[in-house]
């Protein structure tokens, strides 16, 4: 019997076109998927060197991060030079007769949300886009992995990119989630524990009964900020609920080519004995709402919890580190977590938009109204996801409660990029999102990450609030 | 590309954990949709005060000699976050040739190689010895990194050895294109795709 493999090694060498020697292959790509951002810098420099695009067929495009998410949008948008990306985007997808989901087309919305939900990100398949979060993709069982706009072209005229394996690391997620804790409190408090350094080097398994029982946007979630805590990418084996998933996407096999399809896939998992070089077990009984009171997302706590106080922290550095963070974000130390009082809210982004996030959120909202001098901002992950959303009478719920409800797009994520929209310096925001980065969310800004449900809580008290207080 | 072989410059130590590309190149910077200008905005947030481009005194690349800085020192997972291949563009754009640090973020390290900048891996205490020397000589001592040895030589003309895959060595030495490299195995690409087709179809059906 051959030696068991781990989902990651599977996939990986049923992909390798090359050893290169050193650990580094050539990788055969089998989704290239690409938005305006990355996508025009990389089309532009194919046509720049003179090269042909290798496979048109294997890409999809659409136009996420810098288009406006204000209702009656077209190519116009706050951040300077945005239209620029938007339309040449356009007219090099158009000169190569490539795919597009424009703006105005029903199958938009932001990359790492269509793509599961169309079906063009499939179990087993090697996927890139020029963005972080592509790792996202890794929850339908992809290996998917986020690259720069050069690596972009090189899968364009190549449909291949030169790659050093990463190791092996598997996170096992024991027990079972309690009251209102979701998928984000569970990646929270995970990159909590081991730090935003904690996976680098390392493609992450998730395994373990949490994971089983989640449905694919939980298993997306929590795939999405893999990248916070370094690692290459984040995965969990397709599955029943993976395969019931694909039934009838758009772009997935049909007929005969979907058994073929899915008996493969049911051979994608880790074998008993698989060799991870890194092991994590986190017991998810132990998990409380989560929210961010710095400027990492491993500077995550407990939302009962109160801001850490430097003086405790185990280095120097780390001190360091932490002083910065609560001078950046106006919180002093020993403060609860519940007393800080919020300016804004964002409910949207590739981690938290999904319908099931909009549907927890909206229980939540259901009756309520936003506190006052609350800004509060919902943009769907995609337009299906808005026309669903809308089907159900979630959009009203929302707006009665006081949100502007936005088309969708990466949004009020990050300043100067997504839609170019940002809150005001020294306002609080809580947000759905995945970085609280200095400045992430615009200059001065003091974000704060929690689940959709946190999120929708405080938008009603005006302050952090513990979602397990508000009552139905 | 331009090649890297031996530099030999300022290195400017920058000794904080997880600097993200949003910290190298904050996205207000990012209007443009080619790869050349970044410059400019390197660090932007921490180099300018408020909104304009007023330096800010305290920032190390706005300090003498530092400004002339081809090197960056830095402590651990540097290049995290954004995927963003503008973080390498400005760090060039400003002149940085090479930054040492404990370790690097994977996708910020593999666009280094595409755009002649070298990530170089040191320990904690190599690169923290680095620091000191450099701040004890108020920045104007020389720090070498030589890709042909693999080496980098300290103030004090103590060396560090550091790995680099060979590929990517050869095509920082030579300034090779990597899609090039890639492109003469377009045999073997065809013949993968040719199997491929047949045991996995439903990747090529449409």
């Amino acid at each position: 019997m051959n030696s068991p493999k781990t989902l990651v090694d599977k996939i990986w060498e049923s992909h390798i076109i090359m050893d290169l020697g050193q650990n580094t292959y050539l990788l055969h790509i089998d989704r290239n998927v690409q938005h305006e951002l990355a996508g025009a810098t990389a089309l532009n420099g194919i046509d720049a060197a003179g090269r042909k695009i290798r496979n048109p067929e294997l890409f999809f495009g659409v136009m996420d991060h810098v288009l406006d998410t204000h209702p009656g949008r077209s190519d116009g948008t706050p951040i300077p030079g945005g239209t620029n990306f938007i339309q040449q985007f356009r007219q090099r997808t158009r000169a190569h007769s490539l795919r597009l989901f424009d703006i105005d087309d029903p199958r938009q919305g932001i990359s790492h949300v269509i793509a599961p939900e169309l079906g063009i990100a499939l179990p087993g398949c090697t996927y890139v886009c020029g963005d972080s979060h592509t790792c996202t993709i890794g929850g339908i069982g992809a290996f998917a992995l986020g690259i720069g706009s050069t690596d972009v072209e090189h899968v364009f005229a190549t449909q291949t990119l030169i790659q050093a394996k990463a190791k092996n690391m598997r996170v096992i997620l024991n027990g079972k989630l309690g009251d209102e804790v979701y998928p984000k409190d569970v990646v929270l408090y995970l990159i909590a524990d081991i730090g935003a350094g904690g996976g680098i080097g390392h493609a992450v398994e998730f395994a373990g009964p949490v994971i089983n029982r989640l449905p694919i946007d939980g298993r997306l979630t929590i795939c999405n900020m893999a990248v916070e805590f370094s690692a290459r990418t984040g995965i969990v084996a397709p599955d029943d609920i993976t395969l019931e998933y694909f039934r009838s996407r758009l772009f997935a096999p049909k007929g005969e080519m979907w058994e073929k399809a899915t008996e493969y896939w049911r051979t994608l998992h880790s074998d008993p004995g698989a060799h991870f070089d890194k092991e994590v077990v986190i017991n998810c009984d132990d998990i409380k709402p989560q929210v961010t009171w710095g400027t990492s997302p491993e500077h995550s706590v407990a939302v009962d919890d109160r801001v850490p106080d430097p003086v405790n922290a185990p280095d120097s550095l780390t001190r360091q580190t932490m002083e910065r963070a609560v001078s950046y974000m106006g919180v002093r130390p020993g403060t609860p977590m519940e007393q800080v009082k919020i300016d804004a809210v964002f409910i949207g982004s590739c981690t938290n938009a999904r319908l099931s996030d909009l549907r927890e959120a909206a229980r939540i909202l259901k009756g309520r109204r936003l506190a006052p001098g609350i800004w509060a901002v919902c943009s769907p992950g995609s337009s299906e996801t808005k026309r669903r959303a809308e089907a159900e009478g979630i959009d009203r719920i929302f707006r009665e409660a006081g949100f502007e409800w936005r088309e969708s797009g990466c949004s009020m994520c990050m300043s100067g990029g997504a839609g170019g929209e940002g809150f005001s310096r020294g306002q609080h925001v809580l947000s759905t999102t995945n970085r609280n980065f200095e400045d992430r969310q615009g200059r001065g800004v003091r974000s704060h990450l929690a689940s959709p449900v946190t999120v929708a809580a405080s938008a009603i008290t005006g302050h952090i609030t513990d979602p397990r207080k508000i009552g139905e | 590309m331009e090649k890297f072989t031996k530099i030999t410059g300022i290195a400017a130590p920058l000794m904080r954990k997880n600097i993200d590309t949003d910290a190298i190149i904050p996205g207000k910077f990012l209007s443009k949709v080619e790869k050349t200008g970044y410059g400019d905005g390197l660090f932007g947030q921490w180099r300018y005060l408020d909104g304009e481009r007023k330096e800010n005194p305290d920032f190390v690349l706005n300090r003498t000699p530092y400004r002339n800085a081809v090197i960056i020192l830095a402590d651990e997972n540097f290049g995290c976050g954004s995927s963003r291949e503008a973080a390498v563009w400005a760090l060039g754009g400003f002149g940085i040739r090479c930054v040492i640090a404990q370790s690097f973020a994977d996708i910020f390290f593999n666009n280094c190689f595409k755009n002649g900048l070298l990530p170089v891996i040191l320990k904690d205490i190599e690169v923290y010895e680095l620091a000191r020397q450099v701040e004890e000589s108020d920045g104007k001592g020389m720090v070498t990194v030589d890709l042909e040895s693999c080496q980098v030589t300290g103030l004090k003309g103590q060396i560090y050895h550091f790995d680099v895959n060979k590929l990517y060595r050869e095509i920082l030495l030579e300034g090779l294109d990597p899609i090039d490299a890639a492109l003469k195995y377009e045999l073997e690409i065809d013949s993968f795709q040719e199997k491929d087709r047949k045991t996995h179809p439903w990747v090529y059906q449409y």
